[in-house]
């Protein structure tokens, strides 16, 4: 058990700090010298001087890795070039809008697609099964912006029921009531990934169904209901709260177009308005975050899912 | 050609929904052949008179807030939608099944490039994408580069996992000790024992590049305005949605049935393959 721990997590690291690597490399692959591109330009020698010298560029490449991982490690990502303050921050006023979305979406995601899923794989083979399958592979078709323009279309620009855009804090005026604000992008970001997650419930189900253990639940007499609700689901769901994990890590970054279309002021948007403006350090600290974020959630998933069920083995 | 028809009977009968899909993916591809010839109008041509103007009489489908025809524009998308898809997938499967086969056949080598592999899964795709182009730069080419690297990582994945079940099978085995090079053993035994679930994969691949496109387009970092894509239609309407909702209808109507029809097409290949490995390409 211990052994499993140890190296599961040392893989993990290792992961971060091959990525790590390519995320640092990011700024060096971008072609000619990253400060002309993010100066402009018009920029003066002393300008350029000085964000070079801030950005360390003169070091040797090594150096450079080194002092930038160990900042990092201190949670000093850099600075903003557009904004001239830390990049942390510009993440840090993102994350409200970003971590509400995701987590709503969320909420969306687990009432949709898992008792639909639970529906479909009870029903297998069924015309409701079918339908339900065929509607889950046509969700996972439709991009979420067009999604997003519909709902602005139908439900704030014509019926006025909510706001097409924008997200004013919910420490704000208005308070908890300004969650309105993400009801439409959430709906928009769940449609695809609730169709992933039905999905998985459902092949999740089906998978279970056929171990030698519902068999004889079966064979004992158990009446059919309480054999899924005591075999079958118990176990299947494991898999499905499993994947939340990933799901929860995947939105933070596929909110990028429904925070463009919602117009909130997420991490998302900041992303693409950074490389609009070549703050390229906002985008290095977004996607380093990113990544950690998910080995973290990944690495969680997978040490807890080994304390459930102690046969999973390391690949 | 009896074969052939009965082949289609079959499928109408026994999926009525993947024909319709395989119909309206082979009017993409007429599309994209006669574009010239189908389009009433260039693509690009502008008429400031006729502008916005809403479906019927000359203009089927309506005309954008530059006059353009809908239709026409609708008619050209559809190759820079069969560019992205085969690029993407060309680019997928060519670096996706060497790593994958050799990882399989040669283990020491396998841990390197499958960690290298699991380092690439841990960024999140679309940045990963976004990322690639902020240092490429913006257009059709490596907007191609930027999504086919997505799916590099979940092809070789799937290779690794099938090749990985062939290579123990005891025809592999039996070849090997008759002497045979590891050359032959993946021409003869693995490759070709592969195509269903590669098969499986290029059209997943292929309706995912599609959303992956219209995404990158609609944040404007996929192909330059200029071009008629479907996904650039629909960045170009969206202020006028009030006015002209028709707009935003027939491009996001194009990208979702290519992308649906592709997934009907991939799960009912799937269907029909070895049971083994029905299990790896489920996505």
């Amino acid at each position: 058990m211990g052994r499993y721990f140890l190296k599961r997590t040392g893989a993990a690291i290792i992961t971060l700090i091959a990525a790590s690597i390519i995320i640092f490399g990011f700024i060096h692959l971008i072609p000619g010298d990253p400060v002309y591109v993010m100066l402009g330009d018009g920029a003066t020698p002393e300008q350029v001087a000085l964000l070079r010298d801030r950005l360390g560029l003169d070091e040797p490449l090594v150096v450079q890795y080194l002092i930038w991982v160990g900042n990092a490690l201190q949670g000093d990502l850099g600075q903003s070039i557009f904004f001239e303050t830390p990049v942390t921050q510009v993440i840090r006023e993102g994350a409200e809008t970003s971590i509400l979305l995701a987590t709503i979406t969320m909420i969306w995601i687990v009432v949709i697609g898992v008792p639909i899923g639970i529906l479909s794989a009870i029903r297998q083979g069924s015309w409701i099964d079918q339908g339900l399958s065929g509607l889950a592979m046509l969700m996972a078709s439709v991009p979420t912006f067009w999604v997003g323009l519909y709902l602005i279309l139908i439900f704030a620009a014509g019926l006025g029921w909510f706001p097409s855009s924008g997200y004013p804090s919910i420490f704000e005026e208005g308070g908890l009531s300004n969650l309105r604000y993400l009801l439409l992008p959430s709906i928009a970001l769940a449609a695809p990934n609730a169709a992933l997650i039905l999905r998985l419930t459902r092949a999740s189900m089906l998978d279970v169904a056929r171990e030698d253990y519902v068999r004889t639940a079966r064979a004992k007499g158990i009446r059919p209901y309480r054999v899924v609700l005591r075999h079958i689901l118990r176990n299947a769901l494991l898999a499905v709260v499993s994947a939340f994990g990933f799901t929860f890590a995947a939105l933070i970054s596929e909110a990028v177009v429904t925070e463009t279309v919602f117009a909130l002021p997420g991490i998302g948007r900041t992303v693409v308005q950074s490389i609009m403006r070549r703050d390229y350090p906002v985008i290095q600290g977004v996607i380093l975050i990113t990544v950690c974020l998910y080995l973290v959630i990944n690495l969680l998933v997978d040490l807890s899912y080994r304390l459930l069920d102690p046969r999973v083995e390391l690949e | 050609m009896m074969r052939a028809l009965s082949g289609w009977r079959r499928l109408a009968v026994s999926r009525p929904l993947t024909m319709l899909g395989v119909i309206f993916l082979l009017t993409i591809v007429v599309f994209a052949a006669f574009s010239p010839w189908i389009a009433p109008y260039p693509p690009e041509q502008i008429d400031p008179v006729n502008r916005l103007l809403p479906p019927g009489g000359a203009h089927l489908l309506g005309t954008d807030h530059f006059g353009r025809d809908t239709f026409s524009r609708l008619v050209y998308g559809a190759r820079l939608a069969l560019l992205i898809g085969v690029g993407v997938v060309t680019f997928a499967l060519a670096s996706g099944v060497p790593i994958g086969i050799l990882s399989a056949l040669y283990p020491a080598l396998g841990r390197v490039l499958m960690r290298m592999v699991d380092v690439l899964m841990s960024f999140p795709s679309l940045l990963l994408a976004l990322g690639l182009i902020v240092i490429l730069g913006q257009g059709v080419f490596n907007a191609i580069l930027a999504i086919g690297l997505i799916y590099l990582t979940t092809t070789a994945r799937i290779v690794y996992g099938v090749a990985l079940r062939l290579r123990a099978e005891p025809y592999v085995e039996a070849a090997r000790s008759a002497g045979a090079g590891t050359w032959w053993i993946i021409t003869r035994h693995i490759l070709p024992n592969m195509v269903s679930p590669l098969l499986v994969q290029a059209s997943f691949v292929f309706a995912f590049a599609q959303l992956g496109a219209a995404s990158l387009d609609f944040l404007g970092l996929g192909a330059p305005p200029e071009i008629p894509s479907w996904g650039n239609m629909l960045a170009e309407s969206r202020i006028y949605i009030t006015r002209a909702s028709w707009l935003l209808l027939w491009p996001g109507l194009m990208i979702v049935l290519t992308a649906f029809s592709l997934n009907l097409v991939g799960d009912a290949i799937r269907d029909r393959m070895d049971p083994r490995f029905r299990e790896m390409v489920r996505k």
